[in-house]
């Protein structure tokens, strides 16, 4: 009962002990993800929500930074919604492999870079949710996010 | 569900993220592309406060092949001291470097290793 909810098997495949209400909600926020990144065209602007989903390389080379995005973005852009696929194929097993559980742990690390930007998550922040607060649920589910992304990234470094 | 994290306004001020240029970029040709200096490049991971802790130590061995106790006291560089380099070298291997920090949601940058 108390046992870890997502364990590595000695067969390399990772059990996830995950509630249906819980697999639900990452169902609920996967095409908001997808809608986002698609949102990023391959050079131009990234939607404010996705910039550390995008972020520079350069930070006072601004030719070497523009060739970076021009030849990198759409690499990132893919390799985000490959993962996102692959998130979504096996959000309802109980077993999966390595790298399924790579591509659950990459994507579920973008939904909180791109719900901590919205509500400008700060180390100081105290958890303290008051219910009126508009931002009370996205922030809920940020902290879920965490506490998630912690089992599985333990999991995967066991 | 009422919320969305797409159409969900936003709360401005970004903490002194650098924001990726949103001009289109017209490729200019480099005079330096071909004459690159020795200077090598150094790569920078940022503090900053969503990744846990546990997932960057992770990224760090993953990616660099480091131990956990090296991964752990370049993980804690990087969030006490706000930075810390991850890894230097050429310019080639240094946007290498930086575009996995990236695919894995790091905040890294690369810089002359002049400064």
């Amino acid at each position: 009962m108390f046992g870890r909810r997502v364990r590595r098997h000695r067969s390399g495949r990772y059990s996830l002990r995950i509630d249906d209400q819980e697999r639900l909600l990452l169902e609920h926020l996967i095409p908001q993800l997808r809608e986002l990144l698609m949102a990023t065209g391959p050079s131009g602007a990234v939607p404010d929500a996705a910039r550390r989903l995008f972020p520079v390389a350069y930070v006072d080379e601004e030719n070497l930074e523009a060739e970076y995005q021009s030849l990198m973005r759409d690499d990132l852009l893919r390799h985000r919604l490959e993962q996102l696929e692959l998130l979504e194929e096996t959000l309802s097993r109980d077993q999966v492999t390595e790298e399924q559980l790579d591509a659950w742990i990459g994507s579920v690390n973008d939904l909180r870079l791109v719900l901590g930007t919205r509500l400008d998550v700060s180390e100081e922040d105290p958890p303290v949710l008051d219910p009126t607060d508009p931002n009370s649920a996205p922030y809920a589910v940020y902290l879920y996010l965490g506490d998630l992304l912690g089992e599985l990234v333990a999991a995967r470094m066991d | 569900m009422g919320w969305d994290v797409v159409s969900a306004p936003g709360r401005g001020d970004n903490g002194g993220v650098p924001i990726p240029s949103t001009s289109t970029p017209v490729h200019e040709p480099t005079t330096d592309e071909t004459v690159e200096t020795d200077t090598p490049w150094v790569v920078i991971v940022w503090n900053d406060p969503i990744n846990l802790m546990s997932y960057v130590v992770m990224v760090l061995q993953k990616l660099f092949g480091h131990s956990r106790e090296k991964a752990t006291k370049l993980m804690l560089d990087v969030h006490e001291k706000g930075r810390a380099v991850v890894s230097a070298g050429s310019r080639e291997k240094a946007e290498l470097d930086v575009f996995r920090l990236h695919e894995h949601g790091l905040w890294a940058t690369m810089q002359k290793d002049d400064q």
